[in-house]
């Protein structure tokens, strides 16, 4: 028999405010432990939570590029459970008004575009981290609790593994774009869970499901979703049931195990949060909020290919990453040349980013001097050949101006055609046996005569203009 | 002498003002008071009596020269012990917080600072603020100045106590479900609840966060006002804190009652109402009517339904909000344990008293999964409905005049052994908080056993102004307010 695999997504992604959910701690990762504390972090005795308004803002961002419907009213929850990790013996999340629900996200697949429906997406905030010592017990770091969260819940509208990375890259890169999440895969600012259920290929019926929790790379999601569908159909194919349960993958071993059965699963008794007034977002706030949410990678791309007459793959290259297309339309903003601008961006640069150990988001000069560098090859100032080495240098010395590189090392094309004539006469008469074999026939003389001409201006020659008075000084060495 | 201890704040004040007493010398009669009455009355969990005295003489010479900043400058007062003092002991009378010294104030007690208070000590509770009597605390015994047999009543007994004894000019509590008004009632002072969210709530140990509400106890209505006054205000703190917003409650104070429309319940007039205090509440009628009120007979239909409504809300918050005291970052942790879940079960086990864990498991239970609908869930439209209730009732009225408890206080232990007939004392209490308005409990005489009788008056959202009018007038006829309750030292 064959199966159909069913699944359905939970993401977590911090959200990028600069402050925590309901205190003004800050958020910013690798502080030493226990230093972003504050009683209200603590959960101590009498303190109250405020809630950040970003968060408001940023949910709502993601919500709308995913898009989803705005609550105009949702409300925070409490959801109970005693962990070491959680200082209030309750995480403040949302329950039954979540703040967005009812989204669609489109994702290219190999068998074409598929959707994949967004059930709700909620506010929350994060835990704490345990840091188990050897020997010395357990430890907390409350430094995370208090992080924003937002959980994104699917439908379970994923077929394979594939589809699911596909998808939650899809869910990564626009959470970035929008600047919502920094999704940062190994600062745990990213997580995946996977709902899976299989059943008999076509049967309407849903198999039982388990799920697998904070699997934080895209690869080992595709491995958990591979392994666990395997792993269920083999079990039917035994006559075996499906236990609903929740699993935990190993990534090291490439196995998933179980780890607490549904009968062992937590009541959180839920109920509304007392402490914080509900979220309450009128037409008008959304709309503003819809206002100052970033053009997303589509629209973009779309726009790439209309407006500036650039190839499918150079707009979706240049869209894919935020930084990227910024860039882009900086620089063409300043020289009318989105060709050379994306030829640039796409095969020069990314080479030069690898070897400095950079992202595309920290290209370290500015499209002012990617544009100037371009300036200097359409007047022909430099050839493209000698503007790669200005770029390489402007990775070594970003604050210098591609200009100032080339007058300082003297790159300037030779356009002077007295001085290059006089250079060039020299190297035919310096070379009788060349001129003699094109004399004979043998045109592959220029090329080597085209050589030494470089060689003796550095490269600076125009290399039109010097094969023009090549041609013409060996043409009247024969004559002669 | 003269009589510091027993005057009013707004006493106090003039004295001070006239420069016939200072600072000083009202601190140090309210310490004396303190050492003569707090080893019978034991109002109090922590005494700060030197730290007050070196304040109040610090006062001295500034006010000699700048003269007093306002009504409360210079003079002391008491916090109930659930409000948070930096660095200094807040325990809500609980053996698993009896030696937590918070790193942060409370906002009131920053608002008191601000007007010059100074603070003289913590009151004695039931264990966070759960019973009625102060029978609960885990760490003092408050009697009730009237009779050291009988109970302060309680949340806020020690505060209650504190005032009527003269052991504090004024004091702040805290009301759930009349943790102010009942045990202002059954020592004879003036105790006031404001409408929910006018006073800040940072820094109040929570019991159940939408009911809890600061408020005020003191020797008169007059006093009541200007503390109150001084406490109100939003704070961007507190998330449930209403927007600012101006109620006057000293300028109208005393223009009187002409006009205004009292309602009068038979809902509160049920068997259990002891007789000198339906007395109490026709008297209480005929002065309202010599001075010009209009008394107006309304139904209430939801009072039955108050209680179990507001115990099923109230336990639900509370199960949440005292999950936090496990032993791990504060508080007492239990000595020997076997691992996380067992310190955790024992921290608990040993640190919270009986009531507490009573009311823990009737939250966690009503929260539970397949009883939420059954409990919780119908408690919370039995809140709505409430809330109708009164909306329908201040249609015809401008407030609602009530006792505040059916019998004045009782004996030690008398309602310990049946939960439920505790909870019984606060049945006309609960609907205010449950709708989340304002009232005030003001004395009203004494019965046969010369126990105090409190009266209720309660009014719309916001209209604290009114009900301290009504309240002021009713003082002004009767005098009730200038009782003092007898002293231990002859
Ligand atoms: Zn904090």
């Amino acid at each position: 028999m064959e199966y159909d695999i069913v699944i359905g997504m939970e993401i977590h992604a911090e959200l990028a405010t600069k402050s925590k959910i309901f205190c003004s701690c800050p958020t910013e990762f690798g502080a030493d432990e226990n230093t972003h504390a504050c009683p209200v972090c603590l959960g101590m005795p009498g303190v109250l939570p405020v809630l950040n308004e970003k968060v408001v803002e940023y949910a709502a961002m993601a919500g709308l590029a995913l898009n989803c419907k705005i609550a105009n009213f949702s409300k925070m929850d409490r959801k109970n459970y005693f962990y070491p990790d959680l200082p209030k013996a309750y995480q403040t999340s949302q329950f039954d008004l979540p703040i967005c629900t009812g989204g669609t996200v489109t994702i290219d697949t190999p068998d074409g575009k598929k959707d994949v429906g967004i059930t709700r997406i909620h506010i929350e905030e994060d835990a704490g981290k345990l840091i188990h010592e050897g020997g010395g017990g357990t430890l907390v770091d409350v430094n995370r609790c208090g992080v924003p969260l937002i959980e994104i819940v699917t439908e379970p509208d994923l077929t394979n593994a594939e589809d699911a990375r596909i998808f939650a890259e899809k869910i990564r890169d626009t959470l970035e774009y929008t600047g919502v999440s920094d999704c940062k895969m190994q600062e745990g600012s990213i997580r995946f869970d996977v709902n899976l259920s299989v059943k008999p290929k076509g049967s309407t019926e849903l198999g039982t499901r388990t799920e697998m929790k904070n699997l934080n790379s895209f690869r080992a999601l595709m491995r958990a979703v591979q392994y666990e569908s395997k792993r269920q159909i083999i079990e039917l194919k035994k006559g075996n049931r499906i236990i609903q349960e929740t699993r935990k993958w190993d990534d090291a071993k490439g196995v998933s195990s179980s780890m607490r059965s549904k009968e062992e699963a937590h009541d959180y008794r839920y109920f509304p949060e007392p402490d914080l007034v509900p979220i309450v977002l009128s037409d008008e706030r959304i709309e503003e909020i819809r206002s100052t949410l970033p053009e997303l990678p589509e629209a973009k791309r779309l726009r790439y290919v209309n407006d500036f007459g650039l190839p499918e793959y150079d707009a979706e290259v240049l869209t894919a990453k935020k930084a990227l297309s910024d860039f882009f339309e900086e620089s063409v903003a300043l020289i009318d040349e989105p060709k050379m601008i994306s030829n640039w961006l796409m095969v020069e640069i990314p080479p030069l980013l690898k070897e400095h150990e950079l992202t595309a988001e920290e290209i370290p000069f500015t499209p002012a001097s990617l544009a100037e560098l371009i300036g200097l090859i359409q007047d022909g100032t430099i050839s493209g050949k000698i503007a790669k080495s200005v770029l390489a240098d402007m990775f070594e010395a970003p604050e210098k101006a591609p200009k100032t590189i080339v007058d300082e090392k003297g790159l300037a094309q030779m356009n002077d055609s007295g001085e290059l004539e006089a250079i060039i006469e020299k190297i035919v008469d310096e070379n009788p046996k060349s001129v003699e074999d094109i004399a004979g026939g043998n045109k592959k003389a220029y090329g080597f005569l085209t050589g030494q001409v470089m060689k003796a201006t550095k490269g600076k020659a125009n290399p039109q203009e010097a094969n023009k008075i090549i041609r013409e000084k060996v043409q009247a060495k024969i004559d002669s | 002498m003269k009589d510091l201890a027993n005057k009013t704040v707004t006493e106090l004040h003039a004295l001070m003002a006239a420069g016939d007493t200072t600072p000083s010398e009202i601190t140090k009669a309210v310490a004396v008071r303190i050492a003569e009455e707090e080893p019978v009355v034991e109002a109090y969990v922590t005494t700060l009596v030197d730290q007050a005295e070196e304040e109040a003489s610090a006062c001295d010479a500034r006010v000699k020269e700048h003269g007093l900043a306002g009504t409360l400058d210079a003079i002391p007062y008491a916090l109930k012990d659930n409000m948070c003092t930096d660095g200094i002991l807040t325990t809500c009378s609980s053996k698993i917080l009896s030696n937590f010294k918070p790193p942060y104030n409370c906002t009131v007690y920053n608002r008191l600072e601000d007007k010059g208070g100074i603070l003289i000590g913590k009151t004695n509770m039931d264990e966070f603020a759960m019973g009625s009597s102060c029978e609960t605390s885990a760490l003092r015994r408050t009697t009730n100045p009237w009779n050291p047999e009988y109970v302060p009543g309680g949340s806020s007994g020690g505060s209650a106590a504190a005032v009527a004894s003269g052991m504090a000019p004024y004091a702040l509590g805290s009301d759930t479900g009349g943790s102010i008004r009942q045990p202002a009632a059954l020592c004879g002072v003036v105790g006031m609840k404001p409408t929910y969210g006018l006073v800040s709530r940072y820094g109040l140990v929570a019991f159940a966060s939408s009911l809890d509400q600061i408020g005020t106890f003191t020797k008169d209505v007059e006093d009541c006002a200007v503390v109150m006054d001084a406490i109100v205000g939003h704070d961007a703190k507190d998330s449930t804190s209403v927007p600012e917003q101006h109620i006057d409650m000293l300028t109208g104070l005393k223009s009187g009652v002409k006009g205004m429309k009292i309602g009068i319940s038979q809902a509160f007039m049920g068997e259990g109402l002891q007789d000198e205090i339906r007395k109490s509440l026709d008297e209480a009628i005929r002065v309202y009517t010599e001075l010009g009120a209009e008394i107006v007979d309304v139904d209430f239909t939801m009072l039955d339904y108050a209680l179990p409504a507001y115990y099923l809300i109230a336990s639900a918050e509370a199960s949440s909000n005292l999950a936090r005291y496990d032993g791990v970052r504060y508080g007492v942790r239990a000595e020997d344990y076997d691992g996380l879940v067992d310190m955790y079960v024992k921290s608990r086990s040993e640190g919270f008293g009986d009531e507490v864990k009573r009311r823990i498991m009737l939250g966690t239970y009503a929260l539970s999964a397949g009883y939420y609908d059954a409990y919780y869930k119908k408690a919370m439209k039995v809140r709505t409905l409430i809330i109708q209730e009164y909306k329908k009732v201040y249609q015809s009225c401008d407030l609602l005049l009530t006792p505040t408890t059916a019998t004045t206080s009782f004996k030690f232990g008398e309602r310990t052994a049946n939960p439920l007939e505790m909870y019984l004392s606060d049945l006309y209490t609960v609907p205010v908080n449950i709708a989340g308005i304002p009232a005030v409990s003001i004395p009203a005489g004494l019965d046969a056993k010369g126990l105090p009788i409190g009266l209720q008056l309660a009014g719309p959202a916001f209209s604290e102004d009114t009900i301290l009018k009504a309240a002021w007038a009713y003082e002004d006829q009767t005098r009730y307010t200038d009782l003092r309750a007898p002293l231990q030292k002859k």
